[in-house]
């Protein structure tokens, strides 16, 4: 059908649509720039929205919504787009996110404040490029919108950022392009390597059950695909531009980046390493393995040591990436499983987190934890419980989103795929669990040190911070219903994917 | 003797009039600017503009009247295919651009003289038409010639400025300098082949690939080349000369007259000498290395825009040149890549670069100094212009998805698939080297302050030119086939 067809490209190019409008508007029609922004991304949410209503949940593992016409035909590419239960969550999770900012912007604009413009049209770019990252089914393609998301972020921090803004920003830029061009060398190779009835192709469908001719040619192509992931991701030692950015970045930027962002790493090692290079992802999984216990060990230790409640917040999301990276590299169903659970919770709760970080800040104008606490739950009661609330569902509280992303991982690292050394696994299942103590050790931490105690003076005689206000309250809630729901429901979402993985991991068993 | 004796044979020569239609037009409007602009009193020097405008327009729709044809005339010396009809349209539409680009700048700078101006840039222009179709050295040879002597004029034509006498002295010295090494090589080859038809020469020296004479002479022939699309180490009248020119005047080297330069050294390199790649493509493998090398390198410190711009165009020859470079003892399918990905470079890159250098005209009428310092805040002073002038930026570096990335992205993939990975490499490391000096102007322009809100006030003709430009690297940004359609069906190489 036709609709079902164009369908995923309106979710991909209404913000981008909505983008250039804004641009086109004057300055000064500040509600009518308000309208486009909610109206465009709206628009993307309800349409992926449909999307999820018409997906046909007993074919996960197909891929649905498909346009597949002639794009760039001297190279072969296509403009190839489709979701399957691996990329739909993703999709939605893009544009619940983005649409929540917009609101959030609405009303609570980052300085400098006269440039409303930009920042809007620029967080609608971001999105063009984050859903179509998640449906992109061409290789180019997906080069594209990958690379798309760059820009925006870049002047989104550096822009709008604090601190070392334009440092950040840079540092983050430059990160991403160079692992991003050897993940081009990776296409490239795969590319001249695939034969597909005697022609080339950059399809990602096509070129899976391609062997490229060897592993050793595999693995050859995955160091290119994984530095270009890892980064994004990032994975420990890569990860040090995402503390800077995050650090500086506004706060949706923030809200984005987490949320959203980092995904576009993981989902490329399911989306695209592992299926195109089944041999070599055998190979280097226990590495992949390794460098994730490390992160996750490695991110809490860090955040015990941050000062700063937004850098604590970046390093946990190291962990957490560690947990889903873990996940992955386990090869099984059940890895895969929870490391797209992961990303979702992942996704809603630390996007959550940088939310409440960025609004402390804006009313404390410090990010500095001990500064603004102890005793912020006697000053502003909401936004404490809500903290804690969200912080507790960070640590892996069962009941809450963020446990079943995680001990599914470990459980899976029990038993990893056949072929892949189980002794080694297991070692890693034991030092993520002792992450898991970790992790909950720094957050309890933290909330105690926030909320905790008696409430210094000068805070307390300051009549300008508020509690929650209620755009606060209208761009949160679907986020906390969501904390509890998937907590408690996470069929939610492994109904969806668990086809799709089942198809995925077949080349694995 | 009897091919040389075959052009005297046929002494009454058939002329076919349909096919050299657009230069007659374009010949035509020259003639009148020069008759015209006797008579024109100051304040209507205007109309000067008009009459050359009104001839590009003219031409293009005579060339029009010609897609899909394929005619040969002048006994094979005039050649109008897809490919000639593809960089007629390049040199019509910059040209056209360039028009609009300069019509402000000649009213506030050189009112009196601007006819002499319309007069040389529509007979440099009319060498370009006749370039793409010249399948003959001699022919080729006028049409160089042709582009050359005009824009020696024109760079030198602030007449009062000693930096554009400087300009003009030294692109004439190495231009005429270029030309004897080419006209030398070219007669050593008529010595060898017995003809200046580029398909005779071709089959004539199909016996011929390791004769060392042959080899030498196409490599003087290549060297001339070299000086005009400015490549390493033929480079250094480049900066100094679009610097010292009038702006319209480097933009329109920087672009036309370099594309014009590579649509002969295509003619000559495949038509002329397709049995010589081992010999000649070597040679751009090394020029096009020392050409993005030097460029960009040196780019890094620049502190005038007009220098960054040069040094950034010399970088962009490079990229042009590097196809060229891989294609020794490759089969038809790489050398149609090959081909094809520097076809789609040249056209991207001239759309981008004349942007550029439209923002450049822009901002110089309030900032002579053309200092890159002058950038910044350049968005708080005109927003549209500084946005368009960094998405030129962005797109010269490369950025994805912008059309500058598609013209980059095919030539790397020409490289890899001609094998040549060192090439390939040193192409990556050079975009990066570029990425970093030309998003420092984009973010001069974009994040800096502005030392004051003064407006630049932007003329409507200009605006036109850069929208124009914009509208051209969207289109080509999200449907990077736009160019592409051209490109292999123009191929000049038999697939």
């Amino acid at each position: 059908m036709t609709f079902d067809k164009w369908l995923l490209s309106l979710v991909v190019f209404a913000p981008l649509v909505g983008a250039g409008l804004i641009a086109m508007t004057p300055r000064a029609r500040k509600d009518l720039i308000h309208f486009v922004a909610v109206a465009s991304s709206g628009l993307a949410l309800l349409l992926s929205i449909v999307a999820l209503a018409r997906f046909d949940y007993g074919s996960t593992g197909k891929m649905q919504f498909e346009a597949n016409t002639s794009w760039i035909s001297t190279i072969g590419a296509r403009y190839h787009m489709g979701v399957d239960g691996i990329s739909l969550p993703m999709l939605v999770l893009t544009t619940l996110l983005t649409f929540l900012c917009v609101l959030y912007t609405l009303k609570i604009m980052p300085k400098p404040r006269d440039k409303r413009k930009g920042f809007l049209a620029l967080i609608l770019l971001l999105e063009t490029g984050m859903s179509g990252t998640f449906t992109a089914l061409d290789l180019v393609l997906f080069f594209v919108f990958w690379e798309l998301v760059l820009v925006p972020m870049y002047f989104m921090i550096s822009i709008w950022g604090s601190e070392r803004k334009e440092y950040s920003a840079i540092k983050f830029f430059l990160y991403t392009l160079f692992g991003s061009v050897f993940m081009l060398l990776g296409f490239l190779a795969m590319y001249f390597r695939s034969d597909v009835g005697g022609a080339h192709t950059f399809d990602m469908i096509a070129l899976q059950g391609q062997h490229f001719g060897g592993v050793g040619f595999q693995n050859l192509v995955f160091l290119g695909l994984f530095l270009g992931f890892a980064i994004k991701v990032p994975m420990w030692p890569f990860h040090t531009w995402l503390p800077d950015a995050h650090g500086d970045a506004p706060t949706v930027g923030s809200v984005l980046l987490a949320g959203i962002l980092l995904k576009m790493g993981t989902y490329g090692f399911i989306r695209i390493a592992l299926p195109l290079l089944p041999d070599a992802a055998k190979d280097w999984a226990p590495y992949i393995g390794a460098l994730s216990v490390i992160a996750i060990i490695y991110g809490a230790l860090c955040c015990l040591a941050q000062k700063d409640i937004k850098r604590l917040i970046a390093f946990s999301s190291v962990g957490h990436m560690g947990f889903i990276m873990l996940g992955i590299s386990t090869l099984t169903p059940t890895g895969i499983n929870a490391a797209i659970f992961g990303m979702i919770a992942h996704g809603v709760i630390t996007g959550m987190l940088f939310f409440l970080a960025g609004s402390i800040y804006e009313r404390y104008h410090t990010r500095q934890i001990d500064d603004i606490g102890p005793g912020m739950l006697q000053k502003i009661p909401r936004m404490g419980v809500i903290f804690v609330f969200v912080g507790i569902a960070s640590l892996g509280l069962p009941g809450l989103a963020g446990f079943w992303g995680e001990v599914l991982a470990l459980l899976a690292a029990f038993n990893p795929a056949p072929g892949l050394p189980n002794s080694l696994f297991r070692t890693y299942m034991v030092l993520g669990g002792v992450g898991t103590i970790l992790t909950a050790g720094y957050m309890l931490w933290l909330i105690q040190r926030l909320n905790l105690g008696v409430l210094r003076e000068k805070w307390a005689k300051d009549r300008q911070i508020d509690d929650v206000r209620s755009i606060e309250t209208l761009a949160w809630a679907p986020l906390l219903a969501f904390v509890l729901f998937l907590g408690v429901y996470p069929r939610a979402i492994f109904d969806i994917t668990t086809g799709a993985v089942n198809g995925l991991t077949r080349v694995f068993r | 003797m009897t091919i040389a004796l075959h052009v005297l044979a046929t002494a009454t020569v058939q002329v076919d009039l349909h096919a050299i239609a657009p230069e007659v037009v374009l010949a035509g409007a020259l003639l009148a600017v020069l008759v015209i602009d006797l008579f024109l009193p100051d304040r209507f020097k205007e109309i000067n503009g008009a009459i050359a405008m009104a001839g590009v327009v003219g031409a293009a729709i005579a060339l029009v009247t010609l897609i899909g044809e394929h005619r040969t005339t002048f006994n094979g010396m005039f050649v109008l295919d897809s490919y000639a009809l593809l960089f007629k349209f390049l040199f019509l539409a910059v040209a056209g651009v360039l028009l609009l680009m300069t019509v402000d700048y000649l009213n506030e700078e050189v009112r009196g003289a601007q006819g002499e101006f319309y007069f040389l840039l529509l007979a440099s222009l009319l060498g370009m038409m006749v370039m793409p179709s010249a399948r003959d050295m001699i022919a080729l040879f006028i049409a160089l010639e042709t582009v050359s002597i005009p824009a020696f004029v024109l760079a030198g034509f602030k007449k009062r400025d000693a930096s554009s006498n400087e300009a003009a002295i030294k692109f004439f010295l190495i231009g005429v300098l270029a030309s004897a090494v080419m006209l030398f090589g070219m007669s050593l080859i008529y010595g060898v082949a017995r003809s200046t038809n580029l398909a005779v020469i071709a089959e004539a020296l199909q016996g011929r690939t390791h004769d060392p004479l042959v080899s030498a002479s196409i490599l003087l022939i290549i060297t001339g080349f070299a000086f005009k699309v400015s490549a390493a180490p033929f480079h250094f009248w480049a900066p100094d000369t679009y610097e010292g020119s009038p702006v319209p005047v480097a933009a329109f080297l920087s672009v036309a007259s370099k594309a014009a330069g590579f649509a002969g050294l295509l003619q000559v390199a495949f038509l002329a000498f397709p049995h010589h790649t081992h010999v000649w493509a070597p040679g751009f493998a090394i020029l096009a290395a020392a050409t993005m090398t030097v460029g960009n390198v040196i780019a890094l410190s620049q502190t005038n825009i007009v220098r960054l711009l040069a040094y950034s165009s010399i970088a962009q020859a490079g990229y042009m040149l590097l196809p060229l470079g891989v294609v020794a003892g490759k089969g038809p399918e790489v050398q149609g890549d090959a081909f094809a990905s520097a076809l789609t470079y040249i056209l991207i890159y001239s759309f981008m670069n004349l942007g550029a250098f439209a923002v450049v005209i822009a901002v110089g009428r309030r900032k002579p100094g053309n200092l890159i310092s002058d950038y910044e805040g350049l968005l708080q002073r005109e927003p549209g212009l500084a946005l368009a002038g960094a998405f030129f930026l962005l797109s010269l570096a490369g950025v994805v998805p912008t059309a500058g990335f598609w013209a980059k992205f095919f030539v790397f993939r020409a490289a890899i698939s001609g094998g040549t990975i060192w090439l390939a490499a040193l192409m990556v490391v050079n975009t990066l080297v570029g990425l970093y000096y030309y998003v420092q102007v984009a973010a001069k322009m974009i994040l800096r302050e502005a030392p004051d809100r003064e407006r630049l006030g932007v003329p409507r003709a200009l605006t036109v030119a850069i929208a124009l430009m914009v509208l051209v690297i969207v289109v080509v940004t999200v449907y990077p086939d736009a160019f592409n359609h051209f490109s292999p069906r123009s191929t000049l190489i038999a697939l």
